[in-house]
């Protein structure tokens, strides 16, 4: 679903690479971590399979495409077979639990229809029906997170970018949105969630990719967080 | 259709979020196009009145009269044999093409003339048929090429004057033209700062949707769509702009010239609303050009993919 051939990424000439000779390969639904210190290029790496950046080295493909031909116009199409979820959510604050899933299908033109059945059932998937009134500032951390979660799974994407999804919450909290996001897993869908959540990572037991100073130090199935001792 | 819904909501907060600038935007363009249709008009007006005009103006070639003191005139009145040879010279194929029609005017015609024009006038009374000058009254095919037959004819033995009609209507058309000159320059001036404006405009627009539109690239809008409610944005208050122009014009020539300058200028074509509305379209479509280009520059850094 997502492969790095041996992909680098040197934000200004002269600095250290921030991604460095990165191989690895996610398959369709598979659940992965990307764990590794600040500044260990975690964000990069995912920024990367968005084309929000290019790498200045390797090849990476996302979704069967090629991202380094892919042409400019056609990015929005690999947009849409991919979700993402941020530590600080990035929600509307002037629309309500209902406006702010339903803003990412009415930017893609779906009809009012769709929005009208797909909307309040994502919103029930992820743990909210019944707010979909309220502001964002009337939610909890958590619930604004799931807000974000039900925004960028509601048109369906094959693929889940999370970084640091639960960096602003509590544990007991942390442990919910990690329930939610394993339930979206389990539709298949494919989860790369950068995260320095210890107790998480030990507790899912999922595949875990460490990084350091941009290369891959690690890639354990079934791992923890730090490296097994 | 929701997407156009959609469009519409988003253009809406837009402008309420900026009513000052959209107003500064509209005034802006208002101005620079109120100029650059006063250009056109003018230069219009210039064209009417050449069309008028130069159908009417002739070359007027004055023969010596018995009591000249120019030198060609050195032998006193013009004898048929200089006469024929004049003709002859506006008759040849260096001189021929350029001419429509020539006229000979006798001294008698002449007379009647200044009696008809004069009448009643010390000028009328005090002038004999004998006093008057012959002339050959040369139509061009292009006004404009009077120089070759005035070369052609002056200087001749019988020859007293060439006279070019146009060259008094010249200084009006220097005139028109300058007025021409300075109302596209301030609507060259004009254009920029409305440019500017317009591009700073969206710019503030697209900065205070940061959020929306950074949310509008994650879930993989098309650029199109991201940028549209912007482009809108600006081409509404450019077109605003342009109708505005356009009203003002409407009115300036109802009143100012229609109303009152044609009672006073009778004589003239002038300009008339009919020509403001034919450069309407015209006035539009600058207009959203303008917006057009201004968003493509604007937009080309704060939207982009
Ligand atoms: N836009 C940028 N311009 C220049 N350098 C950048 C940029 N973004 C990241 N970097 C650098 O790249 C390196 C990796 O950053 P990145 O954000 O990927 O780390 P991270 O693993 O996500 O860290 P954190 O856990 O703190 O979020 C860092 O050294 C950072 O300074
Ligand atoms: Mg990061």
């Amino acid at each position: 679903m997502i492969r790095f051939q041996n992909v680098s990424k040197v934000y200004a000439r002269g600095a250290r690479a921030a991604v460095d000779r990165v191989t690895l390969d996610v398959e369709r639904g598979e659940f992965l971590f990307l764990v590794g210190s600040s500044g260990s290029g975690k964000s990069t790496c995912l920024r990367l399979a968005l084309r929000e950046e290019r790498p200045t080295g390797g090849k990476i493909f996302v979704a069967g495409r090629d991202l380094s031909t892919l042409r400019q116009w056609k990015v929005p199409h690999l947009r849409r077979q991919i979700g993402v979820v941020f530590q600080d959510f990035r929600l509307l604050p002037n629309k309500t639990v209902f406006d702010n899933v339903a803003f990412a299908l009415q930017v893609l033109g779906k009809p009012r229809h769709h929005i009208m059945t797909t909307v309040p059932e994502t919103l029930d998937l992820v743990g909210l029906d019944g707010k979909g009134k309220r502001y964002p500032h009337e939610l909890s951390g958590g619930e604004q997170q799931r807000v974000a979660i039900a925004r960028a799974f509601v048109n369906r994407p094959a693929i889940l970018l999370a970084d640091e999804p639960t960096g602003n919450l509590d544990p007991a909290t942390s442990v919910g949105i990690m329930r939610l996001l394993d339930r979206i897993n389990r539709t298949g869908t494919t989860i790369v969630m950068a995260t320095h959540d210890d107790e998480i990572v030990d507790q899912m037991r999922k595949r875990v990719v460490e990084l350091a100073d941009g290369a891959i130090v690690r890639d354990q199935s079934r791992g923890v967080y730090g490296a097994a001792r | 259709m929701s997407r156009a819904r959609f469009v519409l909501a988003e253009l809406a907060t837009g402008l309420r979020r900026n009513v000052s600038m959209t107003v500064a935007v509209i005034i802006v363009t208002f101005v620079s196009l109120t100029f650059v249709a006063a250009a056109a008009l003018t230069q219009m007006q210039i064209g009417n009145l050449k069309d008028d005009w130069y159908d009417k103006v002739e070359v007027s070639i004055f023969l010596c009269p018995s009591d000249s003191s120019v030198p060609t005139c050195a032998d006193g009145e013009v004898t048929a044999a200089q006469r024929d040879e004049i003709l002859a010279v506006l008759n040849s194929d260096s001189v021929a093409p350029y001419i429509d029609t020539v006229y000979t005017e006798s001294k008698q015609e002449a007379y009647d003339a200044l009696q008809e024009q004069m009448a009643g006038t010390v000028w009328a009374e005090s002038v004999t048929v004998d006093l008057m000058q012959m002339s050959f009254r040369v139509k061009l095919k292009d006004p404009e090429q009077y120089q070759v037959v005035a070369d052609a004819v002056a200087g001749r033995p019988g020859v007293d004057s060439v006279r070019d009609q146009r060259q008094i209507l010249e200084p009006l058309f220097v005139i028109l033209q300058r007025a021409t000159l300075l109302s596209a320059g301030l609507a060259a001036v004009m254009i920029i700062a409305a440019v500017l404006l317009i591009t700073t405009t969206i710019r503030l627009s697209a900065l205070s949707r940061r959020r929306e539109t950074g949310i509008m690239r994650l879930v993989g809008a098309s650029n199109l769509f991201i940028q549209l409610p912007f482009m809108i944005e600006g081409a509404l208050a450019a077109t605003v702009g342009s109708l505005l122009a356009l009203g003002a014009l409407y009115f300036g020539v109802r009143y100012l010239i229609e109303d009152w300058l044609a009672n006073s200028l009778q004589w003239a074509n002038l300009v008339t609303t009919d020509d403001v509305l034919a450069i309407a379209p015209w006035l539009v479509l600058i207009a959203i050009a303008l917006a057009a280009f201004s968003s493509a520059v604007a937009l080309s850094r704060y939207t982009r993919v």
